[in-house]
């Protein structure tokens, strides 16, 4: 039993058939240098909450939605983020966001 | 119980972090989180590896309870603040955990982790020891705990709250968005169902909303809290979270988390399941 709680950065794509999923992954910088530590949530069209996840040392977030239209909101103590995406199924969609 | 006895804020704990009569716990998954920083004197629960069987699918019982807190330094007469990532979620299953075993003093820390550190609070890598203690768990409490012949049974009788996503319980997500999506069990949701996501109990930062708030929630979605409440999600952690808005928080009785949940509920051979928002 795998627990529903996000992993740091998000899971690896080792050994997941990419082409079954909907990927939304990205980086979140502040300063010009990558943020690590920082909550990334997936709202879904009407705007609810759908998952969070917490950046990487390296800046990096990933999420396994479905096609449609998603809005990511970055949240870090020097600030936060917002930016519209359109996922689409077995084609990973990057993000870079600035905090 | 009641919010001013449930939960204590940032300030609060500041003021009691070097109260010997309080104990800070943090709960996570991702045991790094509390080795890259924690709050000072803060000791760690590992929801999986340590207050599950490791055989069966359960809790540990009366007596793993008692050992584990007694190497944990947890008293009977301490102050336990739980707090965690995940927006409280584990935490809030901690909470659940300690209140099923009778612990006298136990309080959530609002906004957990992620208000911690959106407010820049300090953290540490220093080492909590804490010396053993004796601790003495009471039998574990079956009035706040639901089984799956109570969630079928109540199917059209009692209140059932999803607190997955809407796209979980649609059916259209087997797993939260952070996790991947190839799973066995079917997807859907109990019959009947409402549909509250964990998350609209809580602010953005973590912090679970006002009382009034939380009352026109689930009043606005058609959840007449006179009857009895089952909540449930994926594996019983974010319908802690709920479970303690209710419970705790509005100090509604007749509350039960079903922690088997969808990964139990949704690979039953032959019980109701539904489809669609």
């Amino acid at each position: 039993m795998s627990s529903c709680a996000p992993p740091v950065g998000g899971i690896g794509l080792e050994g997941i058939d990419v082409s079954k999923e909907t990927v939304i992954d990205g980086t979140v910088s502040s300063g010009g240098v990558p943020a690590g530590g920082v909550y990334v949530r997936l709202l879904d069209a009407a705007g609810e909450f759908t998952a969070e996840v917490v950046t990487s040392p390296q800046g990096e977030f990933r999420f396994f939605a479905r096609p449609g239209r998603w809005t990511l909101r970055a949240l870090s103590a020097s600030g936060t983020a917002d930016a519209a995406v359109t996922a689409g199924l077995g084609a990973p969609v990057q993000v870079d966001l600035t905090v | 119980m009641s919010r001013s006895d449930a939960l204590v804020d940032i300030g609060w704990a500041e003021k009691h972090l070097d109260d010997d009569a309080v104990v800070f716990v943090e709960v996570d998954e991702d045991v790094s989180a509390y080795d890259g920083g924690h709050i000072a004197g803060a000791v760690r629960l590992d929801w999986k590896s340590e207050l599950q069987d490791p055989v069966r699918r359960d809790f540990v019982d009366q007596a793993g309870f008692e050992k584990l807190l007694s190497s944990k330094g947890i008293g009977n007469d301490d102050t336990v603040v739980l707090y965690g990532g995940n927006n409280n979620w584990f935490a809030a299953y901690a909470y659940w955990y300690f209140t099923l075993y009778g612990h006298a003093d136990v309080k959530l820390l609002d906004g957990g982790r992620k208000k911690w550190e959106l407010e820049s609070k300090p953290l540490t890598t220093d080492i909590t020891a804490r010396p053993a203690t004796r601790y003495q768990a009471k039998p574990a409490r079956t009035d706040i705990r639901a089984f799956r012949d109570q969630v079928v049974a109540a199917v059209g009788r009692d209140n059932l709250i999803d607190v997955r996503s809407p796209d979980e319980f649609a059916g259209r997500l087997l797993a939260p968005a952070h996790l991947p999506q190839e799973q066995s069990q079917r997807a859907g949701h109990v019959p009947g169902a409402s549909n509250v996501p964990w998350s609209k109990a809580a602010n953005e930062d973590g912090t679970f909303k006002s009382d009034d708030q939380l009352t026109a929630l689930y009043r606005d979605a058609g959840v007449d809290l006179s009857r009895d409440t089952i909540a449930y999600c994926r594996i019983g952690e974010r319908s802690a979270h709920t479970w303690f808005a209710l419970h705790e928080l509005l100090d509604v009785p007749n509350v039960r988390n079903y922690d088997g949940s969808w990964t139990e509920y949704g690979s039953l051979v032959a019980v109701p399941i539904e489809l669609g928002d």
